[in-house]
């Protein structure tokens, strides 16, 4: 559904400045920028604009970005990337537990952003028709759905993207660096803090017991693989 | 410096792989003046004697740590031991007295009435002399003068009368005993004694000389005994030389039985050791009680001051009462509120430091972002511009990186001071984020025409450390050398042994002033304040290395000489919780100038001994040839990984390092065979001297 309308990017930052900033960069680079700069108001915004991706800062006045965080991932998978003044664990961890796909640290320079965007949304344009089955889920690739027993699962296309790299080499143990860089598009070494993160909200959504995964399995000292299918 | 030095100490270990003796008296040598330290009165003397003495006290050291940690016991015990020796003495006394008492009265009755049996015995013996005796006195009288059988006959007869009458008066409160004088037993003078005493063995010996060689009356204590079975019994024994009715003299002795005195003397004893010891138990019982009230509430106060110090600042001790012991607690209770309010501000004050550095990042770093992002499209579009402004947008984009990087240095340093910085340990090879390093330094290093060299990577070098932090350090020391490295090569070495891992980042560039090695970690330290900046460091990033270091438990020291280079050495633990003994590279290189010197000098060396013993972990890694363009290190090739147990962090009298085997290949035929190793404080001297001068530069101890 958003895969027709590419680039367009929700802006949610109260620095009028550097929303500005953002806009100018990205529409430089052929991005679609809508602004809010309230927490309050930007669910309707998201509601309204329907972006292919939300730039999040996470200081706001009214509705902290957590919170507007975790209200947009309640309704929609879209891509969130948290810009943060915060690269403590902490913050990096709730932002990352409350929904983002990914965070960016400020400052940062404009390339790195639109890397980061582009990685982001780089999987709506590569449709392939494949069906994979791990342990007793079955994925549709092309159609962008997880089923169990029929039961349709909903999945973030980043969870859905960590499922299918997983899914489609089962014998392989994935090490959090490969998965940085097979799913979050990153070149180098990141903070494997995104990989353990989505792993366990993936955990959460596809396994019957998340404190004995059965899909997604920890190979200590190494990384994940997919479970036995 | 101080590594080459204590290396000849483990070189003893090391020289003689084959010889596990040599090992076990170094070690035995270290732990002896570890316990010197540790046991208290540790023997000095033989072996024998010490390993006596100690079999002796061990089952002791049990009940000596009670004693010495039990203030309880102690008081008891003295107080036990300090009434008993007054009850003795006390007792003593007053038996002493009793004994008197009785005995005096006694003695005095006795002798009055022995007094008066003498002057009877006297006077008898005149009566009969004189022939003017009573009764039978007569007819005796006439029968001695006339014929001396029958006279004797008489005497033995008056003698018998005069002990029976002479005991007659007592009946039973004193006997009669009649001796003769020397052997003169003939004549019927023989022994004898009234009531079945038994004369002779009733008599002390000396009693009988005395008697004799006077003609007073004396006394003496002896032992009544009896003939017949019956029991013998303490007594008193008065005796005189009296003569006989013929004028002969013969030995008269009054004995009192002191029965009666002796029973009340036991009974007194008795009545006292009986009290004596209900004293001592009661005392020691009262002693007991009366420490426990004051101990138990020190006892109270140690606790709470424990869990206090352990971080409950809530724990305070009751107070009942207005004594001392309620004083105690109230002093101590105040003391800890005191306590508690003040951490409770240092906290608050610390959580509004780390409040403020999270706010300051963040009102920061959004305008930064923004000016980062302005100058970058600035910069991108500068071709259109005119020169001035285009070199402007050089200018501003350049000083932007800088700006940014000492901003995030800034806040790395403030999240250390407020305690916040969090270590994220896991196992990982140490060879990675070298090559992750070098890698990433190689464009720099290209510019300069230096050349990075790694040695020891051929086995893992795995530790516990937080990687993000390790490649941190590990980047700026790589990328300092690079830049002070005049274009010289720099050499990055990698070591394990026992309990650590270790990282030499080794330059030939200017080097360090003596004492400059401790300053290169002060924040915003530079060199050379005149030196021209090309990288633009922000003068944070050895600080923030040596906090990364600190962090992690481990040690980042720097050594140096002007002219001659440095090294700085990051040592770290193996596992996250193991402290730290020693590093397996040495902190001052084998090439040193000073190490050199001396080989050119052909000293005995530390370091010469080491090299040619200490266990090499990779064969294959030493003698790497050097490319003809690193002039400046001609003994390199001759320099091997060696893992040196016994390299000692700066201050070589810090830790003490036992060496262990690196389980690595030792290579026993290495250095002259059977080359006894020398001993450690052989190689002290020479070693150790130039700790104390601080010649080239000075170790510096992460913590």
């Amino acid at each position: 559904m958003m895969s027709f309308m590419k680039g367009r990017v929700l802006v949610v930052d109260d620095d009028t400045a550097l929303a500005e900033m953002l806009g100018i960069v990205l529409r430089g680079e052929g991005f679609e920028p809508s602004f809010v700069a309230d927490g309050d108001k930007a669910l309707a915004a998201f509601r309204e604009t329907k972006p292919d991706l939300v730039l999040l800062d996470l200081m706001l006045p009214g509705r902290d970005g957590i919170e507007v965080c975790r209200l947009i991932r309640a309704e929609s998978g879209v891509p969130i990337v948290m810009l943060t003044a915060k690269s403590d664990t902490v913050d990096v961890v709730v932002g990352l537990e409350s929904g983002a796909d990914d965070y960016i640290v400020k400052p940062f320079k404009p390339k790195e952003l639109v890397a980061r965007i582009r990685a982001r949304l780089r999987r709506s344009e590569e449709p392939a028709p494949e069906q994979l089955t791990i342990g007793d889920l079955v994925i549709d690739v092309a159609g962008h759905s997880v089923k169990r027993d029929g039961q349709s699962i909903a999945l973030t296309p980043l969870e859905f993207d960590l499922l299918v790299a997983l899914a489609r080499k089962p014998w392989q143990v994935f090490t959090r660096e490969v998965l940085l860089e097979q799913v979050w598009g990153y070149r180098h070494a990141a903070d494997t803090r995104l990989v353990n993160v989505h792993v366990q909200r993936l955990r959460s959504k596809v396994e019957k017991d998340p404190e004995r995964p059965e899909i997604v399995v920890t190979v200590r000292g190494v990384g994940y693989k997919a479970g036995p299918s | 410096m101080s590594g080459d030095s204590a290396a000849s100490a483990s070189g003893g270990p090391g020289t003689r792989p084959g010889r596990p003796v040599g090992r076990a008296a170094a070690g035995a040598r270290f732990r002896r003046l570890f316990e010197g330290g540790l046991l208290q009165g540790g023997v000095q003397g033989s072996p024998v004697l010490r390993l006596f003495l100690r079999w002796v006290r061990r089952p002791l050291l049990p009940v000596m740590r009670l004693w010495r940690r039990n203030i309880q016991l102690r008081v008891v015990a003295t107080t036990l031991l300090m009434s008993l020796g007054v009850v003795l003495l006390l007792g003593f006394v007053v038996i002493g007295q009793v004994r008197n008492g009785l005995l005096d009265a006694k003695v005095k009755a006795s002798q009055s009435q022995a007094t008066g049996g003498f002057a009877v015995a006297k006077q008898k013996a005149d009566e009969a002399a004189s022939g003017t005796g009573a009764g039978g006195g007569a007819g005796t009288g006439d029968g001695a003068a006339t014929a001396d059988g029958r006279q004797s006959q008489n005497v033995i007869q008056w003698m018998s009368d005069l002990v029976e009458s002479l005991s007659s008066g007592g009946a039973g409160a004193f006997d009669v005993v009649t001796l003769p004088v020397g052997d003169d037993s003939g004549g019927g003078r023989s022994p004898r004694g009234s009531g079945n005493v038994n004369p002779t063995s009733s008599v002390p010996v000396d009693l009988r000389e005395r008697v004799n060689s006077g003609t007073t009356a004396v006394q003496s204590n002896t032992r009544i005994v009896y003939f017949g079975g019956k029991e013998s019994q303490p007594g008193l024994v008065i005796g005189k030389q009296v003569n006989d009715p013929n004028g002969r003299p013969y030995e008269l002795y009054y004995l009192f039985p002191l029965t009666q005195e002796e029973k009340s003397l036991s009974l007194v004893k008795g009545t006292l050791a009986t009290a004596g010891l209900f004293v001592v138990v009661l005392l020691g019982a009262i002693a007991w009680l009366v420490v426990r009230q004051v101990v138990t509430p020190v006892r109270m106060a140690a606790g709470i001051a424990e869990r206090l110090s352990a971080g409950r600042l809530q724990e305070r001790m009751k107070v009942t009462g207005e004594d001392d012991i309620a004083r105690l607690g109230e002093a101590f209770n105040k003391m800890a509120q005191n306590l508690q309010v003040k951490i409770q501000q240092m906290e608050d004050l610390s959580r509004m430091q780390r409040r403020f550095v999270s706010d300051v990042s963040h009102e920061l770093r959004t305008p930064l972002t923004t000016v980062r992002m302005a100058a970058d499209v600035i910069h991108e579009a500068r071709e259109d511009f005119d020169p001035v402004t285009a070199r402007s947008a050089e200018l501003l984009a350049d000083q932007l990186d800088r700006f940014e990087s000492l901003l995030a240095d800034l806040l790395e340093i403030s999240r250390f001071d407020a305690g916040a910085a969090a270590l994220e340990a896991e196992p990982i090879d140490l060879r990675e984020v070298v090559r992750r390093v070098v890698s990433g330094a190689e464009p720099l290093a290209e510019r300069k025409g230096t050349h990075i060299r790694v040695i020891g990577d051929q086995q893992p070098v795995v530790a516990e450390a937080d990687a993000r932090r390790v490649e941190r350090v590990l980047r700026n020391l790589v990328v300092n050398a690079v830049e002070h490295g005049e274009g010289k090569d720099v050499v990055v070495r990698l070591a394990s042994a026992g309990g650590a891992v270790a990282v030499a980042v080794r330059d030939y560039g200017v080097g360090l002033k003596p004492g400059e090695a401790t300053r290169v970690f002060s924040r915003f330290w530079r060199a050379d304040p005149a030196r021209a900046r090309t990288t633009g460091g922000t003068g944070l990033g050895l600080s923030i290395a040596l906090e990364d270091a600190r962090l992690h438990g481990g040690w980042l020291q720097a050594w140096g000489e002007p002219g001659g280079g440095s090294q700085f050495r990051l040592t770290l633990p193996r596992t996250a919780d193991e402290p730290l003994r020693g590093s397996p590279i040495p902190l001052e290189p084998k090439d040193s100038r000073r190490n050199r010197g001396l080989d050119a000098a052909g000293l005995p060396r530390g370091a010469e001994e080491k090299r040619a013993t200490v266990p090499v972990q990779q064969p294959g890694a030493q003698a790497p040839t050097l490319p003809p363009r690193a002039p400046i290190a001609p003994r390199l090739s001759a320099t091997a990984p060696a893992a040196d147990p016994a390299a000692l962090p700066g201050n070589g009298n810090g830790a003490r390092v036992v060496p262990r085997p690196t389980g690595g290949a030792r290579r026993p035929g290495d250095g002259p065979a059977g080359r006894p190793a020398p001993d450690a404080r052989q190689g002290r001297p020479d070693a150790a001297a130039p700790e104390d001068t601080t010649e080239p530069g000075e170790a510096f101890r992460g913590r």
